[in-house]
């Protein structure tokens, strides 16, 4: 046993190198997948019909297409005649979590602000105030405190879905600890890899907890928030 | 000869056979028994969470978060390679299995907590067995919230079936990928892959949004 | 205006007109207004006229159209046909060519700056404080300097007596509170016409009266169009100059407060009367 932490003392830089990887990896692909699902999840309820039907139809796409065969496709078919893109790995990798992701917080956005009181929208006409100003100064805010639970459930999705990328020979945190299980053991190896899995899970929870009652409290105490569900279908 | 034109459907008709097979024996196998065993497994651990001493549900729910906060890729390799005796695809149902459990175990616990209290206070005052509030109060009415999330769930599920090719199992995206390799055609394998899950996905969380809206009061 | 339901032109033509003196153009007035949801027609026709200054309040059982007219003219909601003048100006369509046709949106934006609103629910915006509340239209919609709307603003909340809550937030207040920031939040804006939706319904009962209050001051110090739906019969006779009874989308009878609440004439309004009293 004493060999194994020897070994990994051994493997700590290249651990730390993956380490950077997956982080990077993590918070790049969530800073995308939050514009995109910001631009995504506005579109996806204006009027005009058929940008809202471009909105969807991405939407659904991103989200009903796998993300191990979205990665495959960039990976694998860009290169090739006649799109002949050579993107990086790793430039690779953070688009498709950042298309995915995204995707799925679009339907986030979207229904955290349709859930925004009917009151408050109507407060906005009875001030005069226009559509973009009525969405950046009252509903958006009010609709981010909502979405922040759910954003944070997705962000959670996105650090395990990282994990899947060094099959497409980007050099994660996984594919060290995979190299590391040959020279320790299959049980050492990836109990420290869940282990440094789920510290980072838990550190970006705490933050994003953090967040949300910075949120909420700008609404003022008493505010009931209706709790949106996530991608998936359930608030936790 | 290099064929650099942007699609050839020879290519779909060639690969499709054995996409479709491992669609039926991987995709589906891996979805169906892994959902099976998720809803009772997370109903088990919902239960234990609810009705065990403080100690033991604690122990419960760390384990619990620590498996869906972990990664299901990583999850997948450790039993692969600490169990070489079980085959992959066993290892795959396995792991999708007790994974979902712990989200599924989520959704049971908002389900019931989604009864309101005043329904326990009713059966109460109506002197109710507990058997009897279970099964004519709580139940029905936990169903409304509980489905349609396990549906979500269930469609995840598949969705994340590809990361078996971590544990060289080969899934509807694997035999897609092995083509590919084969004769250097990506395209045709994978859009085909794609809008596989598609056809099988969309049409499937339509019915459970109109489930979850038919369900709902 | 002969009717499917009303074959004569009869119903709904004389009731709500005002005598006007010649060249006066009134604050509000309907023209065959109706309004449906889908089969359910709210508004069958509606005539009416709102003179400048005047304080109108509508009564009736619910369901008899009150709310609908005023979300009609705040242009929560489009009428289904007929044409709504604010000032003698259309407010959401024109007939032209003896056809309807629905006017652009920045024309309406513009028509709607004369017109303010307080709801039932308050609404004040919970993502800023009292004083951020009262300010935002005025700074970001008209224009005006944030200095002059916070000065503007401090004045309005002592006419509503909470000239220490500027800092506070909105769900830090009581109902009764909320409401007569509500109110500053749509003096602020120097409407023309007011609107006040059921402005007491969510209030405790104790603190209807330091609302209704306020609405007095502002009725007696200000010559602001009023348009009122309530069921505080006695605000009503108080604050009001004419009262219109609505039911089923109609106005089945109007005149004085007095004329209405002492001597009414309608079978509805006497029954209608005599079950909210």
């Amino acid at each position: 046993m004493s060999d194994y932490f020897e070994t990994l003392g051994r493997y700590l830089p290249r651990i730390l190198d993956g380490l950077l990887i997956t982080v990077e990896l993590t918070i790049g692909g969530a800073l995308l997948a939050v514009v995109i699902a910001i631009g995504l999840g506005l579109l996806a309820r204006v009027e005009n019909f058929l940008l809202r039907g471009f909105a969807r139809v991405v939407i659904e796409f991103f989200r009903g297409t796998s993300l191990v065969v979205q990665l495959f496709f960039l990976f694998f078919v860009l290169p090739l005649p006649p799109f002949n893109v050579n993107l990086s790995p790793i430039v690779v990798g953070l688009i498709g979590l950042g298309l995915n992701y995204g995707a799925y917080g679009a339907e986030v956005v979207r229904g955290s602000i349709n859930s925004v009181p009917k009151g408050q929208w109507e407060a906005t006409t009875a001030l005069s105030m226009s559509n973009v100003q009525r969405m950046v100064r009252v509903i958006f805010p009010q609709a981010w405190a909502l979405m922040i639970p759910s954003l944070n459930n997705l962000l959670i999705q996105l650090l395990k879905g990282t994990a899947v990328v060094y099959t497409i020979t980007i050099v994660d945190m996984t594919a060290i600890f995979n190299d590391m299980r040959r020279d320790t053991s299959v049980f050492f190896s990836y109990t420290i890899a869940l282990l440094v899995y789920f510290v980072i899970a838990y550190v970006l929870s705490t933050l994003m907890g953090l967040l949300e009652r910075r949120a909420t409290a700008k609404l003022g105490r008493g505010i009931k928030l209706h709790v949106i569900p996530d991608a998936k279908g359930v608030a936790t | 000869m290099i064929d650099d034109s942007l699609w050839n459907w020879k290519h779909v008709w060639a690969a499709l056979p054995d996409m479709l097979v491992a669609f039926v024996k991987v995709t589906l196998l891996v979805t169906f028994a892994g959902s099976l065993i998720a809803a009772v497994l997370g109903l088990v651990i919902a239960l234990i969470r609810r009705s065990s001493p403080k100690p033991i549900s604690a122990i419960v729910t760390f384990v619990m978060n620590f498996v869906r906060m972990t990664p299901l890729v990583v999850q997948l390799l450790f039993v692969y390679y600490a169990v070489p005796s079980l085959p992959g695809l066993a290892v795959g149902i396995i792991v999708f299995g007790v994974h979902y459990a712990t989200f599924m175990a989520e959704v049971y616990r908002a389900g019931i907590e989604s009864v309101p209290k005043g329904q326990w206070e009713a059966t109460t005052a109506l002197s109710m067995s507990p058997a009897r509030t279970w099964i004519a109060v709580i139940i029905p009415q936990a169903v409304r919230a509980t489905v349609p999330a396990l549906g979500n769930y269930v469609i995840s599920m598949f969705k994340e079936t590809p990361f078996l090719v971590t544990i060289a199992v080969i899934d509807m995206v694997g035999a897609a990928q092995k083509y590919g390799g084969v004769h250097f055609r990506f395209t045709e394998v994978f859009v085909s892959a794609g809008i596989l899950f598609l056809i099988a996905s969309y049409p499937t969380s339509v019915l459970i949004g109109r489930l979850e809206k038919r369900l709902a009061y | 205006m002969p009717t499917e339901s009303d074959p004569l032109g009869e119903l709904g033509l004389h009731t709500g007109a005002v005598e006007l003196a010649d060249g006066e153009i009134p604050a509000i007035r309907f023209e065959n207004v109706v309004k449906q949801y889908g089969s359910n027609t709210v508004l069958d026709g509606l005539n009416f006229t709102v003179r400048k200054g005047d304080r109108v309040t509508l009564i009736g059982p619910s369901g008899s159209g009150k709310t609908t007219i005023l979300r009609l003219v705040m242009t929560l909601e489009d009428s289904t046909d007929g044409y709504i003048f604010i000032d003698g100006q259309p407010l959401t369509h024109i007939e032209k060519d003896g056809r309807r046709i629905v006017l652009k949106d920045k024309y309406r934006f513009e028509m709607r700056k004369r017109i303010g609103m307080v709801f039932q629910q308050f609404n004040l915006f919970p993502n800023m404080t009292v004083l951020e509340n009262i300010i935002e239209a005025p700074v970001h919609v008209l224009g005006h300097s944030k200095a002059d709307a916070i000065t503007r603003a401090h004045e309005l909340l002592e006419q509503v007596g909470l000239p220490d809550k500027a800092k506070a937030h909105p769900t830090s207040l009581s109902g009764g509170q909320q409401q007569r920031v509500a109110i500053a939040r749509c003096l602020a804006m120097d409407p023309e016409i007011m609107l006040l939706d059921e402005v007491t319904s969510a209030l405790d009962p104790e603190v209807v009266g330091e609302v209704l209050g306020i609405l007095r001051n502002i009725a007696a110090t200000t010559d602001v169009t009023m348009l009122i739906v309530t069921h505080e019969m006695q605000f009503a006779r108080d604050v009001s100059n004419r009262v219109l009874m609505f039911d089923a989308g109609r106005i089945v009878e109007e005149g004085s407060p007095a004329e209405i609440f002492d001597n009414p004439q309608e079978e509805r309004t006497q029954a209608f009367l005599s079950a909210v009293s």
